[in-house]
């Protein structure tokens, strides 16, 4: 399978990169250990563990994005996409090859994240292995948004948007640091038209064993998922052909 | 047989004509060198026979196989050492060697035995751990150099392979140049006009898309009634062929 070595070598540099300890590990676990820290100093319940860690996986996971769109915005710009365009690598393997190395990375990321929480408190349970499992379409859905932005975006402009303002519209359109509904009106429409705050419901409700609480928002999941990842396919069969 | 046969090859975007009807051939095994100014079409038109682009109009064949309707044949005969260098710059040397080994589906043994003879042959050894993104502008075209020649292409195409690179990194690249020659037929493009004279059997000259002259150095140098390839380019691109 010719997608294999492509693949390995995009997990060698994604992990190479020192960006990829810094944000995809250390700040979600920053945050972990920040928001316990004010939850144990604030009356309110705000930022409870067994939220509060399922929540910051999807967060963490928003920087998935900001690597797959990374490395296709580099490999673009260097040309090596061009070198490999020439060789018998299918459309298919390139997809292939910058999605799935990817994904084990995100699910070691939530792993972290879990294990984290369970130093804080959450309860050790199966679910978290079956919050892992839903993870896995979170996790497609950010990767292929990355495909899509690296398709489109140079590497300079994916560092803004995807690093910052998708990051941003994670954290705050997910309901991870309030309640979306102490602001309620038009700002919770728009959130809940959006994947991320439906991602977050989806792993807590995992989490809490609640699994009748998965519905409706693992449609939201899947649907995005899906429709990003057909979106990204076909800006990415675009610019190859544009090559 | 020719390497590479163009008929009338051409390539607009929008309104621009980047190649205007390219009608060449090139023979197997020569080293064929496109000279032109900034946009005359030259990456233009090796983007097109290394099937990166489709042609608007016009077809070439590579030993007989269309760019058109054959891509994925031609694309078994090709190799391009594109004009950024092009290499992975988190892996190693050695990493980047294995990545087109593996793309080629090379067994360990043939992928080993391939490393260690390009190795040898680009003097790659003493870089060949250390990561490429951290190598001097020379080190990485030797590395482009090695990673197009991995799968053992009949044809290679060399876009601007010493641009950038000083004088003493330039002449070891023109010596790796011409211990190629006779195992494929290459294809370069350049600015570099004591370049293409050093290396080439033939030269084409390109202006604004169109192929105005392709001949021998010392052709194009009697032909333009210079003295140097350099006085010739100039004649013949300023006062075209008489």
């Amino acid at each position: 399978m010719r997608a294999l070595p492509f693949a390995k070598r995009v997990a060698r540099e994604i992990l190479r990169d020192p960006g990829t300890l810094v944000f995809g590990l250390g700040f979600p676990l920053v945050l972990i250990f920040l928001l316990t820290a004010i939850q144990a100093n604030i009356p309110v319940s705000l930022f409870e563990i067994p939220d509060l860690a399922p929540g910051i996986t999807i967060f963490g996971l928003s920087f998935m994005t900001l690597f797959s769109a990374s490395i296709i915005a580099k490999d673009r710009e260097s040309s090596l996409l061009a070198r490999l365009y020439t060789t018998p690598l299918t459309a298919g393997d390139f997809i292939l090859g910058y999605t799935l190395p990817i994904v084990p990375i995100a699910l070691a990321q939530c792993a972290v994240c879990y294990a984290a929480g369970i130093l804080l408190g959450l309860n050790i349970s199966v679910n978290i292995l079956y919050a892992l499992l839903f993870s896995i379409p979170v996790s497609v859905f950010f990767i292929a948004l990355g495909l899509l932005c690296g398709s489109i975006f140079t590497d300079k402009q994916v560092g803004g948007i995807c690093g910052a303002l998708l990051t941003n519209l994670a954290g705050w359109l997910s309901g991870i640091w309030f309640d979306l509904s102490l602001v309620g009106g038009l700002f919770q429409q728009i959130a809940y038209l959006l994947p991320f705050v439906h991602a977050v419901d989806l792993v807590c409700a995992v989490i809490a064993g609640n699994f009748a609480g998965i519905f409706p928002h693992i449609w939201w999941v899947l649907g995005y998922a899906a429709v990003t990842l057909v979106a990204a396919v076909l800006l990415f069969l675009r610019q190859m052909k544009k090559q | 047989m020719d390497a590479v046969r163009t008929e009338a090859l051409t390539k607009t975007y929008k309104d621009v004509v980047a190649v205007d009807r390219l009608s060449l051939s090139i023979r197997q095994g020569e080293l064929f060198s496109l000279l032109g100014l900034n946009g005359a079409g030259k990456t233009t038109t090796i983007k097109m026979l290394s099937c990166l682009t489709a042609p608007t109009r016009g077809d070439a064949f590579l030993h007989g196989k269309s760019i058109r309707t054959d891509t994925a044949a031609v694309k078994k005969l090709i190799a391009v050492s594109p004009q950024e260098t092009a290499v992975a710059p988190g892996l190693s040397v050695r990493e980047n060697l294995e990545l087109i080994c593996g793309v080629y589906g090379f067994s360990r043994e043939k992928q080993d035995a391939k490393i260690a003879e390009l190795t040898a042959l680009l003097g790659l050894d003493s870089v060949l751990l250390k990561k490429a993104g951290k190598l001097s502008g020379g080190w990485q075209r030797r590395l482009s150099i090695a990673m197009a020649l991995i799968s053992e292409p009949q044809i290679l195409f060399l876009d601007e392979p010493t641009l950038g690179l000083d004088v003493l990194a330039r002449s070891e690249l023109w010596e790796i140049i011409r211990s190629l020659k006779g195992k494929a037929t290459i294809i370069l493009t350049t600015h570099y006009m004591e370049e293409a004279e050093a290396l080439s059997d033939r030269i084409g000259i390109m202006k604004d898309g169109r192929l105005l002259i392709c001949d021998t150095v010392d052709a194009l140098k009697k032909t333009a009634g210079a003295e140097s390839i350099e006085q010739a380019f100039v004649t013949i691109v300023t006062e075209g062929v008489k």
